[in-house]
């Protein structure tokens, strides 16, 4: 129960001759909000799809609730999977379905729930991420941007499960929005208990939502701890993205 | 954890008690089963319990919703349970305060507005059809007077892409088609001592006939589904936006080309399959009918008036024109999800199929004084 919920050891990533990372450790408490980031290209996205288990390291391993992502057989391995919700930068909503079945997919999967709770669950989701019923009968085509990543948030939510990961959440929306759905993030994280993981090139979402930062460069995490503690060490990453000028206006603006 | 659990205790005069425990979440309602969760809903039926929750482990919404639908959808009189707990149910009320969507009500006339749809829908397949032909129109105009913007290199490349590499498969086909055509004829013929008449059916069918349609089959199939596929995934990535942007008519550099190439290479391929596929029969009657090669060849000429190749090239060009004008046609309907692209590219094979077939039939009255051997 109180094992880390994401573990990961000594793990490298080689693209063709290029590593991307090298004998890289990041261990992830039960309940943080973590804000992953790094310049571009420093492997940030594929180190998420590692953890979700869609790209299997080159070397290293990586443990989710104390468990290893693969093996153990396919039943196993799905209940695993159950227990993390993933938003993908563009939604991935599946573009044949609309928004009830969409969110109903995992749920019906399970095929241990009658279709009465199905519908009672998927209204409480999209209440939770701020939709409305009507809302319920639109095709995903129909759907503004930040609808669409309600929507998927709501996907992700559907198993309940205990651990986020969030790519890029706030990419292509506008302020607004994207302060409003870093608020619904925080809510319900707090409030469902959930361990959340995010990648971000946003300091607005990143001082808004992060309790710790881990920075991801010289292909391993080069720090981890709060933005306080970040903002101290001297590497010049860390003083481009968090020093720079527009970068103190969005913290001080976060605070 | 424990799973979830529910005991019912007799109350001694005030209402029964039913006592909740052990984790009420989405994963250990799941392993208890549908039929634990109907035995739960029935034990809880008729209401007038007092309930005590306070032994719940954990809960999420679903086990949340479980027990607010055995409450019947309210808050019972009588509840002790967790404040992290009831928090969630305070969500579950409040979800249950918004409007459900409006139900739009069945119109009597249900079935005349599917019939109109469908009308309207043809109607507009046609206006559509009719605005893609207008500006290919358009733009063969703009090209006599601006030689320069022909599209050369896009031109060159379909008719590698659809007309060269559709070589093997025409070839394989057109040969094993002269094959099995010779060999059935030939019993049949054999029987009527009738063995020199196989040179007219082979030369006259296939050329005439079978070699176009054959080719237009298989053309439609590939290279038809491919570029609805092309421009379909297009539509969706917005490249075609991104060109009009740029000053690039679609028509012209997209499905002008498209149309031209398929227009250029589907009477070679007809002409290329219709050879084999007369090899193959060549072959077929001389192991059957022991009808050499050179009388065969000989023979061809005679039997066959040079008429019959031009009407199977001209079919070649009109049904190449019509596949990439179709393909293209369905290629631009495409909406932006994977749906509307699997059903635009299946319906754009079907139409050309049958469009191809219906325009042998025009072409079979409109040429029936042509080419016939006289006997």
């Amino acid at each position: 129960m109180n094992a880390p919920v994401i573990r990961i050891r000594n793990l490298s990533t080689r693209f063709g001759t290029v590593w991307i990372h090298r004998h890289l450790d990041l261990e992830v408490a039960r309940g943080e909000h973590v804000a992953l980031v790094g310049g571009s290209g420093s492997g940030k996205t594929t180190l998420l799809r590692q953890m979700i288990g869609l790209l299997t390291p080159t070397e290293g391993e990586i443990r989710l609730f104390g468990e290893p992502l693969f093996g153990g057989g396919v039943a196993r391995e799905r209940a695993l999977r159950q227990r993390l919700g993933v938003l993908f930068q563009h939604g991935a909503l599946f573009s044949a379905f609309n928004v009830f079945d969409n969110i109903a997919f995992p749920l019906r999967e399970l095929k241990l729930l009658d279709e009465a709770l199905i519908h009672d669950l998927v209204m409480l989701k999209l209440e939770m991420v701020e939709l409305l019923p009507r809302h319920a009968l639109l095709m995903p085509a129909e759907l503004s941007g930040g609808m669409v990543k309600r929507v998927a948030l709501a996907r992700a939510l559907a198993l309940e499960p205990e651990l986020l990961l969030l790519d890029e959440p706030t990419a292509g929306l506008d302020p607004d929005r994207s302060d409003s759905f870093v608020r619904l993030i925080r809510t319900l994280g707090n409030e469902l208990g959930l361990t959340v993981l995010f990648v971000t090139h946003d300091l607005d979402t990143l001082a808004s939502l992060a309790s710790r930062v881990a920075v991801l460069a010289e292909q391993r995490i080069l720090a981890y701890g709060s933005i306080d503690e970040i903002m101290r060490l001297d590497h010049p990453f860390i003083r481009n993205f968090f020093l720079s000028e527009r970068s103190q206006r969005a913290l001080a603006h976060g605070h | 954890m424990t799973g979830p659990a529910f005991v019912k205790q007799p109350g001694d005069g005030a209402p029964p008690v039913l006592k909740l425990s052990g984790a009420w979440t989405l994963r250990s309602l799941a392993k208890a089963g549908r039929d634990w969760q109907a035995r739960f809903t029935q034990s809880a039926a008729g209401g007038g319990f007092s309930w005590n929750c306070l032994d719940i482990e954990a809960l999420d919404s679903a086990g949340a919703l479980l027990i607010w639908r055995a409450w019947g959808r309210r808050r019972p009189d009588t509840l002790l349970i967790r404040p992290e707990h009831a928090r969630i149910f305070e969500r579950i009320a409040a979800a249950e305060q918004e409007p459900a969507a409006p139900v739009v009500p069945r119109s009597p006339f249900e079935s005349l507005i599917v019939l109109g749809a469908w009308m309207l829908g043809l109607v507009r397949h046609g206006r559509d059809f009719l605005i893609l032909l207008g500006q290919l129109v358009l733009d063969l105009l703009h090209l006599v007077r601006h030689p320069a913007d022909i599209p050369k290199r896009e031109i060159s490349a379909n008719i590698y892409k659809s007309g060269v590499r559709a070589m093997p498969v025409t070839a394989l086909v057109g040969f094993l088609i002269g094959v099995v055509l010779s060999y059935l004829s030939s019993l049949q013929l054999r029987q009527f001592g009738a063995d020199l008449f196989i040179v007219n059916i082979l030369g006259l069918g296939l050329i005439r006939e079978l070699g176009p349609v054959l080719v237009a089959v298989l053309v439609a199939g590939r290279s038809g589904s491919a570029m609805t596929a092309q421009l379909g995934t297009m539509r969706v990535t917005e490249e075609i936006d991104a060109l009009a942007t740029m000053g690039v008519p679609r028509s012209l550099r997209l499905i002008f080309p498209k149309v031209v190439a398929l227009g250029l290479a589907m009477p070679l391929l007809v002409l290329w399959t219709t050879a084999l596929a007369l090899a193959g029969g060549m072959v077929a009657a001389q192991v059957q009918l022991d009808i050499g090669h050179g009388f065969f060849l000989e023979t061809l000429p005679k039997a066959v008036p040079v008429a019959n190749l031009w009407i199977g090239l001209a079919k070649g060009v009109v049904f190449g024109i019509a596949i990439a004008l179709i393909a293209c046609h369905f290629g631009l309907r495409v909406a932006p999800n994977t749906e509307s692209l699997s059903a635009n590219t299946t319906a754009s094979v079907v139409s050309a199929i049958t469009v191809v077939i219906l325009l042998d039939a025009i072409f079979a009255i409109a040429t029936r004084g042509i080419g016939m051997p006289k006997l």
